[in-house]
């Protein structure tokens, strides 16, 4: 195990001074330069935009648990799945697990005192917030109607709606997402603790490393995509708008050379998140930890080339796409290597299932379904038609709700102790994180059937032999959202009456786990020397000192 | 209530057949997978809880030689796969010569539709069973995209071009059209149906109530209405490209490129004259953007096709 020189801090310690403590004040929260605490104002920030983003689901499932549209308007109900997608997308998913519990976690796991750059740091997250709550504000305010892919030229020339906010919303997000990328590559470059080599390095470290390079090089591209948007938009400039002379498949490449490599974003951390939790919990070294990392690293470049995916009815070239659909295919292989591993972590070990296990177990099963559709819809033919139905909803949702949420929460649970100092209630965790396994399915399972009928996606109103299985995913968004609230109560309620944590309450070998909880401001009483890999743990024996 | 239970759709044209094989096909193999990999979690949670009195000696690590196996496999599977839905995909877009074909224009937030003979439709279409068809498609404003999900087959109608979709029908009845692509306020709304009947029963409701000229003939009073032949006839005075047969024909343009004339082209040709100037021309030719709605632009190309018709049987 990679211990630092003092790695049993007593208890009375822990609670003498840390990062809590440090301050109490608002100010001292606005201020705080320390990554632990920027990555709590993270945590609360995209939890209220998670559930603004839940509250438009709520209402888009209630609506269409009838094929008229007898809730809301066409507009309305246009309106509320764009604003589900963008706050969803851009204000919780691709800054969940990197800008939450990445900040909280990157360098602590690499031995280091904080980020390369703090004050970067929480200017990111100021930068963050501005463009969400501007975001917020354009949507809730006046609402936009593109969907959240503003394809053009109905984004630019016909959509009357309030599209020039949110895009300036969104435009200023991405920046937070740069500078975020941009500090935790220079972080781990250069202040990983001594002995700490590559090869040493967690795989949550790995992964948003990889996220990293892929925040810092595709996000410009959004942001430019954005910018020649508004250009046609605001001063009649034609670029996409063929009755300007422009061309409207230029934006959807521009848009997807972005946004495939964002759907990465937000699975690559969950997947970080994983291959902490399943070792721990089956008491096993990661299986082939090598071929692990590679694939991250395979992941993060082989989706920059996949992007021509998402047109293959668009009327681009058949040879074009049949190109897009090889490579599709391609970038299967390493998500297929790391859910072959996480299964393989398991043999022979000695496995809890704890709330973080069972949802670490959860997404693994969700992923690979959800990765399995994906290699169904990169199929050209079958493409053809599946794509813009229900299929492609379902397929996106498993990937991002049942694979990054998941794994999100289960982060969460995992390193609540350390965050808070206190352990939450194990037994409420275990029930929400079963609600949410079952809800999730009984949600979206039935979008691939509505799909595979034929129900284009985005519809307010539905011919009625599509109800009932509509009805199965109204039924299940329900006890999602009961799964989504219970963790908010329980885990409000252990900040205060939970008991206290000590230091490594889970008997996990991360550096993180080495130091008090809550964790000191600086971290680490003496910089700690690594001489071990990240994942030392054995099934039988269990060395590790019982709390 | 009973309709509730049939959300599966029919399997009506050529394609529809093939696509659902196909997915069966994938079905069974990513079904497999996916048992697999929830069988073994289940069995290793089960077996190698905690407690348990299971082996638990030489855990690996890594194995080198299994892990290159489940890369190649699953690899080699999955490109047939590959292989199998890309041909059938090429094949979507090899219509054959015989296909009727039909115009289509699409607006917020309705379809319109013309048969060879001048019939009008509006979010409907009549098609004879078993005859092939080519639906010839572009918009008057956003995207949208024809899909029928009976026939498995979409594709995006784009404003500014023409895209090009081919079916067989294979059974008759009424089937849903809608478009798949988010066009704005009634997205989803902008449908219909298609209905396939027994082409006897085409033929003559074909020729009712068409009091319009065919396609073409509307194009050749276009042609000369809006002065195209003052200049590309043969006696014109204006040194201007021959327009005859031009569907399908080679043409060298003045920066060197070398293109086949197809509906695209000639669409270019009209409202962008300056971006395609034929070899050895003058780019004097105005631009008619604006003069033109979609269906005159369509009916004048079709009276380009039947005089290439023509310019070949003639020449036989």
């Amino acid at each position: 195990m990679p211990a630092p020189a003092n790695s049993t801090a007593s208890p009375a310690a822990a609670t003498a001074s840390n990062y809590l403590t440090e301050g109490t004040t608002l100010k001292s929260w606005l201020t705080t330069y320390d990554h632990k605490r920027i990555a709590l104002l993270y945590l609360v920030s995209i939890t209220a935009f998670f559930f603004i983003g839940g509250a438009a689901a709520t209402l888009i499932r209630l609506e269409l648990a009838t094929p008229a549209g007898d809730l809301v308007t066409h507009d309305t109900y246009n309106k509320l799945f764009t604003m589900h997608g963008v706050i969803m997308v851009w204000l919780f998913l691709i800054p969940s697990i990197p800008s939450a519990l990445g900040n909280f976690l990157m360098p602590m796991m690499i031995g280091a005192r904080d980020l390369a750059f703090p004050r970067l740091n929480l200017a990111s997250w100021y930068i963050y917030v501005a463009g969400g709550i501007f975001t917020i504000a354009a949507l809730i305010a006046g609402g936009v109607d593109t969907g959240w892919t503003f394809y053009t030229p109905f984004s630019t020339m016909f959509s009357n709606t309030h599209v020039i906010l949110v895009l300036v919303g969104v435009f200023i997000v991405g920046f937070s997402s740069i500078l975020t990328g941009l500090n935790f590559i220079v972080t781990v470059h250069t202040m990983r603790a001594p002995g700490m080599g590559w090869f040493r390095l967690p795989l949550f470290v790995w992964a948003n490393y990889a996220t990293s390079i892929i925040l810092v090089l595709a996000t410009p591209v959004l942001a430019m995509t954005l910018l020649l948007v508004a250009a046609e938009r605001l001063f009649g400039l034609g670029i996409f708008d063929p009755a300007l002379g422009g061309d409207p498949l230029l934006f959807q490449h521009l848009f997807w050379f972005y946004s495939h490599p964002a759907v990465y974003i937000m699975v690559l951390p969950a997947m970080g998140v994983v291959s902490e939790i399943i070792p721990c919990f089956a008491r096993k070294r990661v299986f082939g930890y090598r071929f692990m990392a590679y694939a991250i690293l395979g992941i993060a470049v082989f989706g920059f080339m996949v992007w021509g995916h998402h047109m293959f009815v668009s009327g681009s070239s058949v040879y074009g796409n049949m190109v897009f659909s090889l490579l599709s295919f391609l970038v299967a292989i390493p998500s297929a290597i790391k859910v072959f591993n996480w299964t393989a972590t398991l043999y022979k070990g000695s496995i809890t299932f704890s709330a973080p296990m069972l949802y670490a177990l959860g997404f693994v099963g969700l992923f690979t379904i959800g990765g399995l559709t994906g290699l169904i819809l990169a199929s050209l033919a079958i493409d053809v038609h599946l794509t813009d139905t229900y299929f492609v909803v379902a397929h996106f949702h498993y990937i991002m709700v049942g694979g990054a949420v998941m794994a999100y929460l289960g982060g969460v649970h995992f390193w609540w102790p350390k965050i808070s100092g206190r352990l939450y209630p194990e037994s409420w965790g275990r029930v929400a994180a079963l609600l949410i396994f079952f809800g999730f399915n009984l949600t979206f399972f039935p979008q691939y059937l509505l799909g595979y009928g034929g129900m284009p996606r985005r519809y307010h109103t539905y011919p009625p032999e599509f109800q009932l299985l509509n009805i199965l995913s109204s039924a299940g968004a329900s006890i999602l959202a009961m799964g989504y609230l219970l963790p908010l109560g329980y885990l409000g309620w252990s900040l205060f009456y939970g008991k206290r944590a000590g230091s490594n309450p889970w008997r996990a070998t991360g550096l993180e786990w080495q130091t008090p909880s809550p964790p000191p401001t600086e971290n680490f009483a003496h910089p700690p020397v690594v001489s071990t890999g990240p994942y030392e743990y054995e099934p039988q024996t269990g060395t590790e000192l019982p709390q | 209530m009973i309709e509730m239970f049939h959300f599966l759709p029919a399997s009506a044209s050529g394609a529809a057949a093939r696509f659902d094989l196909l997915m069966l096909a994938l079905m069974l193999l990513t079904g497999a997978v996916a048992l697999a990999v929830t069988l073994l979690i289940v069995w290793f949670s089960f077996h190698y809880r905690k407690g348990s009195g299971a082996d638990r000696s030489d855990a690996p690590a890594g194995n080198r030689i299994i892990e290159v196996a489940w890369i190649v496999t699953p690899l080699l599977l999955f490109m047939g796969m590959y292989v199998w839905a890309a041909y059938d995909y090429a094949q979507l877009y090899r219509g054959p010569a015989n296909a009727m074909p039909v115009f289509v224009v699409a607006k917020q937030w309705m379809w319109k539709l013309e048969h060879a003979n001048g019939h009008r439709e509006i979010d409907e279409l009549h098609v004879p069973l078993g005859q092939p068809m080519r639906l010839v498609m572009t918009s008057q404003d956003v995207i949208h995209s024809f899909y029928v999900p009976a026939f498995r087959i979409k594709q995006d109608v784009v404003p500014g071009r023409y895209t090009t979709l081919w079916f067989t029908p294979t059974r008759t009845g009424e089937f849903h059209l809608f478009c798949a692509e988010y066009c704005g306020t009634e997205h989803s709304v902008m449908g219909g149906r298609i209905v396939v009947m027994p082409p006897a029963d085409f033929t003559r409701w074909l020729q009712q109530g068409t009091s319009q000229p065919g396609i073409a003939a509307h194009g050749f009073e276009l042609f000369r209405r809006h002065g195209c032949s003052g200049c590309h006839s043969a006696g014109s005075s204006v040194h201007a490209p021959d327009l005859n047969g031009l569907l399908g024909r080679t043409v060298h343009l003045q920066d060197g490129r070398t293109l086949v004339a197809d509906e695209n082209y000639i669409r270019d040709s009209m409202l962008l004259p300056k971006k395609d100037v034929v070899a050895g021309f003058e780019p004097i030719m105005p631009s008619f953007a604006g003069q033109l709605s979609e269906e005159e632009i369509m009916a004048i190309i079709e009276y380009l096709r039947q005089t290439g018709a023509e310019h070949a049987s003639a020449s036989k």
